[in-house]
């Protein structure tokens, strides 16, 4: 059962919400909702799951309402009709002491401003979750730090937020939510208000940190590169609804509709797609039962300069050329084994295309695709350029 | 003009505030007596028994400490007491003293919690802001009236009438410095799930000690500002050699007890701005 599932769930700013939610109905748009009430509509009839253990990426440009979406999930903006349901409970039906209670035990926030407390310090702004929750003072003390720990800031316990950079103060923010030990992190922009190097860095921090937590994480961003590399799952926003949903990949690969896809255009796809994405089923030879003949004739057919070698299981033995192939058929060879390269240019299959540029360039050969000794697939140059260009991309490598 | 009879505004609240001597009698009696008795010990029995010397010290010793263990402040206390005590308006300085510590100590009391009251509901907000501005534009002297209807002359009227004209302030930037901590911090404090309690004493107050201290420092101010003004009924103190001055037309004498005040005036306003100072900053 998914941790959180969000059901229909509106939000409209103004006086005429009953109105406006009736017009949201009837399928009007934004504007025109705008145009007949004066409202605003903050989110209209968002529906998601999020798994346990998942990064969740929500993410619009801003007015999408991304923001507001957030908020909802933690009610700290009144939901105008829908549902939240927390491990089962409606979150939007709750009285104020239960919602308290699910915001100090399920739900942490961390904001893009930090929104750190500067009259404390680092420690105590670490502490104010559990503090809240009357946690005793040296338990609290000894968790906070151990949440200050793992986000590196071990040795500033005693300093004020103000002394801090931006990415420090952000890790104290990440800290304090971490301390309560909760299910589920909302994080709002978190990285939006660092500088790009610090940003990345705190999004490899954050990954790494994820390996070990497993904690759920809804993310909200407006930048699409900071969505595609750590979402697993992400949500595309725009005027209030969810245009797609979809992993990374599916969201490069099969746009919703024209938004989009306009969106994802200007995307770096080199960091997006893998090696799985581009690669080509191979034609092989088998060790076993064929000769250089067999070799040759296959690589006349296909046109190709080299062939791979592989046995029945399709355990990779390595490539022969055409020039080897031939020299080995007029002298009789039998035995393809006699004339097999070795010096394979080798990626697996969740290889980064970032990282199949530097194999591919120093190769002559197609780069092999290869798990457990076994050949998935070939990459040859030709589809990595395709693959950057934004075509011929497919989802299922091994079915092309 | 002859078509309407004047209205009888000042009978009514003449009859009310009449009502109201008659109604309470108990409680200004209680207060004007235990209240009053009380001050009047504060002043006289403990205040003025401590030799002068050892006061000065003692302020000089906390100013030093106040002001971040530099001189100035030091200095400047310790010489205009001395000046104050040379010129033999020590009691006169010690009633005034007790005047405004009291009116102020009572200001903080009611004026944090309206306060924040009103950051609290936009309702109170609207109903008090009218009420505070009353309160300050009326003219210090009418407050006089009433005061000495509910508690005769002396100090304690003198004390009423200095609260209701100096408690504004405190109550205006108790609101403020409540209302102005950023949304941001608000949204975390709930998201971790505070009850109003906990995010007032946790988050607000904190966050708005700064404002509520210059509120506060304006207040003292404003007291200090009425103890000529209460000297009129009675109140003891360096007012009321300011009154004989200008009933003897001794320009010196007056003159003298006026230093005496602003003197008074730079120490206490400085050592309540120096105690402002915000941890974190």
């Amino acid at each position: 059962m998914p941790i959180i599932q969000v059901k229909d769930l509106s939000k409209i700013f103004g006086k005429q919400a009953k109105k406006a939610t009736q017009y949201l109905d009837q399928g009007l748009s934004k504007d025109e909702i705008l145009e007949k009430t004066g409202n605003t509509v903050g989110v209209n009839r968002a529906s998601f799951d999020v798994e346990e253990g998942e990064i969740f990426v929500i993410m619009g440009l801003s007015g999408s309402g991304k923001s507001t979406l957030v908020r909802l999930i933690n009610r700290l903006i009144e939901p105008t009709e829908g549902s939240v349901y927390i491990d089962g409970k409606d979150l939007a039906k709750m009285d104020k002491k239960n919602l308290r209670d699910v915001r100090r035990e399920k739900l942490s926030m961390v904001f893009q401003r930090f929104a750190l407390f500067p009259h404390r310090t680092v420690l105590e702004n670490a502490e104010f979750g559990l503090e809240v929750q009357g946690v005793d003072k040296e338990e609290r003390a000894q968790k906070a730090k151990d949440s200050l720990e793992l986000v590196g800031l071990g040795g500033y316990i005693n300093q004020f937020p103000g002394q801090l950079s931006g990415g420090m103060q952000q890790r104290v923010g990440l800290a304090r939510a971490l301390a309560n030990d909760p299910e589920v992190l909302l994080m709002d922009e978190a990285f939006s208000a660092l500088d790009p190097l610090i940003r990345k860095e705190m999004q490899d921090e954050l990954l790494e940190l994820q390996e070990s937590m497993k904690k759920t994480i809804i993310f909200i961003t407006h930048d699409l590169d900071e969505a595609l590399r750590i979402g697993d799952r992400i949500a595309l926003m725009k005027d209030g609804r969810i245009v797609q949903i979809g992993s990374p990949e599916e969201i490069l690969v099969n746009p919703a509709n024209d938004y989009v896809e306009k969106f994802v255009e200007d995307v770096d796809r080199s960091k997006v797609l893998t090696a799985e994405h581009i690669m080509k089923r191979p034609e092989t030879v088998d060790v076993d039962k064929h000769g250089p003949r067999t070799a040759l004739e296959r690589m006349r057919k296909e046109g190709l300069s080299t062939i791979y070698v592989t046995d029945a299981k399709r355990n990779l033995h390595g490539y022969v050329t055409a020039d080897d192939v031939s020299e080995a058929a007029k002298q009789e060879v039998k035995d393809v084994k006699e004339i097999l390269r070795t010096d394979i240019p080798k990626v697996d299959k969740d290889t980064s295309m970032h990282e199949i540029f530097d194999v591919i360039h120093d190769s002559t050969v197609p780069v092999a695709v290869v798990e457990d000794g076994k050949l998935q697939g070939i990459i040859v140059r030709g589809a990595v350029i395709a693959a950057l260009a934004g075509s011929e991309v497919n989802l299922n490598g091994s079915d092309a | 003009m002859g078509l309407m009879p004047k209205i009888p505004v000042a009978e009514w609240i003449s009859s009310a505030t009449e009502w109201i001597t008659d109604t309470f009698e108990f409680l200004f009696d209680f207060i004007k007596n235990d209240f009053g008795d009380f001050i009047e010990m504060f002043a006289e029995d403990w205040l003025m028994n401590i030799p002068v010397w050892l006061f000065i010290v003692i302020v000089g010793l906390i100013a030093f400490f106040v002001s971040g263990k530099r001189f100035g402040l030091m200095a400047f206390s310790v010489v205009g007491l001395w000046f104050i005590a040379n010129q033999e308006l020590w009691e006169e300085l010690m009633n005034t003293f007790t005047l405004v510590i009291f009116a102020s100590l009572i200001c903080v009391i009611i004026g944090v919690p309206f306060g924040i009251w009103m950051a609290k509901s936009k309702v109170v907000e609207k109903i008090l802001t009218p009420i505070l501005d009353f309160m300050q534009t009326m003219p210090a002297f009418v407050y006089l009236i009433p005061a000495v209807a509910f508690f005769s002359i002396g100090m304690v009227p003198g004390v009423f009438a200095s609260v209701i004209f100096a408690t504004p302030p405190t109550v205006r930037f108790t609101n403020l410095g409540i209302r102005q901590v950023s949304h941001e911090l608000i949204e975390a404090s709930d998201s971790f799930g505070t009850t109003g309690t906990q995010k007032l004493f946790k988050v607000q107050l904190p966050m708005a000690k700064t404002t509520i201290m210059a509120g506060i420092n304006q207040t003292v101010m404003l007291a200090l500002s009425m103890v000529v003004i209460a000297s009129m009924i009675g109140a003891k103190g360096l007012g009321q050699t300011v009154i004989t001055g200008l009933q003897r037309a001794e320009v010196g004498t007056g003159f003298v007890a006026g230093l005496g005040i602003v003197i008074l005036a730079i120490i206490i306003d400085r050592f309540t701005q120096n105690l402002n100072t915000q941890r974190g900053e």
